[in-house]
């Protein structure tokens, strides 16, 4: 019976020498989901996928890739993969490194013949088919890269920094390809610094700081904490008291007459506002702000790992 | 096997479109014209002269086995350095992560590049020490014994150092893998002198040095196999026939060993890099 998860890791460890690089990485990602994967610099990010594609063995640990386990060879013809060192073999013309890759891939002739194009022509390539990957740009060369981790109709991809060295056309083509994917339920592993793409384009997020995962959030779900701005007139120590009920974390700033407090949910918006004009307060202000990935990666990941 | 092979050719394909393939065919051919135009210049005057037929044949001898030794040499350098970034160079610039993540297995990468390099190094032999050799019977008429079996042990050398670089390019950096490499070639060399040297001295432990210098590193002690299968058996003086004599004819064991060697790098290098971590 096929399972729910494109990838279920337990515990994956890896340790080099006394170094731990990942210490402990649990995580399930969906199939068909897009899932990505976030953390400072030195988290054990490429580690982590590293292990999950079988390039580095993990020290201890399991996990399983479309139900099977690590290192399994066929399960690798259905998986998709753009390294972040996008080099290829630079002597190789565009064409011929796609043929390579799709060689190897066990892909018949006929196959390549009719898939090369079409991903040529995907990723923006058409014209240069003929043209040595030695002249290309680094945006180009990842173009191409990700055309070589889509040859298979890959089941589960990952995308390892798909964007750095994009252009604003680039990354949407990225945005794009990602969004096919998912119509194609294909499942997306995606590491990316570049939060506002992966706030655009995953279904869910994990923050992972020193080879753990330090939380999972779903970007789709009504949040669990909606962080509101009040202003009233005359506020006191006893409405503050009072708001406490409502949510937590209340905060007074007495520079511009603002209380900062976190509500659990939006239904507790127009409930706030109710029973404030209740009591008789003059509203003036109630605004809800829900974090940024950003601010919510410095909430979860602190300040101290940063650079 | 079909991984294996394509991996052989896009080796060989590498080679040629990053123009080592050219140019040393090129420089072959140039090495080649040297050496035939100096026969032809000296084979010209002993004629004029008019010098016994023994001593034509020691003189011309020595220039033939000049010639292959340095052939000897090249195939060994050319194995060599054809060969020394083959894997670590892919593991450095990050090409090998995009392959291994294929469905694959990883020793078929390894075993397809030796295959690819072998075809290089058999074919730059069979040029190299073939042309020479087709050179000297042509311009001299002067026969070369045992040419197949001669050529077979001076290309099991390249094989030998094929091997050996490739198991080092899964553990060691280019460089010190080259270092390695080029050493060990030193070291053989210099223990094959000091075995030939002692055994003209009758020394058993200099001879002991020579053969545990043979077992680490074969190549110096193929070379002797080729040099005693081709060179026209004109002298055993080492005075006469300067360098290139065979003073103690080199055990046949020896080549059996060297295949085994050869086999066991080439395996260790498939076990090796199957289990590194990339």
């Amino acid at each position: 019976m096929m399972n729910e998860f494109a990838i279920e890791a337990v515990g994956l460890q890896k340790q080099f020498g006394q170094k731990t690089a990942v210490a402990n990485l649990t995580l399930q990602v969906k199939r068909g989901e897009i899932f990505g994967f976030l953390g400072p610099n030195g988290a054990g990010k490429t580690t982590s996928i590293k292990m999950l594609l079988g390039l580095t063995t993990p020290t201890a640990g399991s996990a399983t890739l479309l139900d099977h386990p690590l290192g399994d060879r066929a399960t690798r013809a259905k998986i998709g993969f753009l390294p972040e060192h996008f080099r290829f073999h630079e002597w190789l013309k565009a064409a011929e490194f796609l043929d390579l890759h799709g060689r190897l891939h066990q892909m018949s002739t006929n196959h390549r013949k009719q898939a090369i194009p079409e991903l040529l022509a995907l990723v923006g390539l058409q014209d240069r088919a003929e043209t040595p990957l030695r002249a290309f740009s680094k945006g180009m060369l990842q173009r191409i890269g990700l055309a070589q981790a889509l040859l298979n109709d890959p089941e589960l991809v990952f995308l390892d920094e798909p964007t750095s060295g994009l252009d604003p056309l680039g990354r949407r083509l990225v945005r794009d390809v990602i969004s096919q994917l998912r119509q194609r339920g294909a499942a997306v592993f995606l590491n990316s610094h570049l939060l506002s793409e992966v706030e655009q384009t995953c279904d869910r997020v994990t923050f992972i700081r020193q080879g753990e995962v330090l939380e999972t959030v779903s970007l789709h779900e009504a949040p669990t904490a909606v962080p509101i701005v009040v202003r009233v007139g005359q506020p006191g120590p006893e409405l503050l008291a009072q708001l406490a009920e409502f949510g937590n974390e209340v905060q007074f700033d007495a520079g511009n007459g603002r209380i900062h407090l976190n509500l659990p949910n939006e239904v507790a918006i127009p409930q706030l506002a109710n029973w404030l004009i209740e009591q008789g307060y003059t509203l003036y202000e109630l605004t809800p702000q829900p974090l940024t990935l950003e601010e919510r990666f410095l909430q979860i990941i602190g300040t101290e790992s940063e650079g | 096997m079909q991984t294996v092979l394509i991996f052989a050719e896009l080796t060989i394909r590498e080679t040629q479109r990053r123009k080592v393939l050219w140019l040393a065919l090129l420089l072959a051919l140039g090495f080649l014209g040297i050496f035939g135009l100096g026969l032809h210049l000296i084979f010209r005057e002993i004629e004029r002269i008019g010098v016994a037929i023994e001593e034509i044949e020691l003189g011309l001898g020595l220039l033939l086995s000049a010639g292959l030794y340095m052939v000897n040499f090249l195939v060994v350098v050319m194995a060599l350095l054809v060969s020394v970034t083959a894997v670590s160079g892919e593991i450095d610039s990050h090409t090998i992560e995009a392959l291994v993540t294929k469905p694959i297995r990883r020793w078929e990468i390894v075993l397809g590049k030796w295959l690819g390099f072998a075809i290089i190094v058999a074919a730059y032999t069979l040029l190299l020490a073939g042309g020479l050799i087709t050179l000297y019977r042509w311009r001299t008429g002067f026969a070369v014994s045992n040419i197949p079996a001669g050529l077979s042990i001076m290309l099991l050398q390249g094989l030998l150092v094929l091997s050996l670089t490739l198991l080092g390019g899964t553990r060691l950096s280019t460089l010190a893998n080259g270092v390695v490499a080029f050493m060990l070639v030193g070291i053989a060399f210099i223990g094959g002198w000091v075995e030939q040297i002692g055994s003209l001295l009758q020394n058993e432990t200099a001879v002991d040095v020579g053969i545990v210098t043979s077992l680490i590193m074969p190549t110096e002690i193929l070379w002797r196999q080729v040099l005693a299968l081709l060179q026209p058996r004109v002298t055993t003086s080492p005075f006469a026939a300067g360098p290139f004599v065979v003073l103690s004819q080199p055990s046949d064991l020896m080549i059996g060993y060297a295949v085994a060697y050869t086999a066991v790098l080439l395996l260790l290098s498939l076990v090796s890099f199957s289990h590194r971590d990339l």
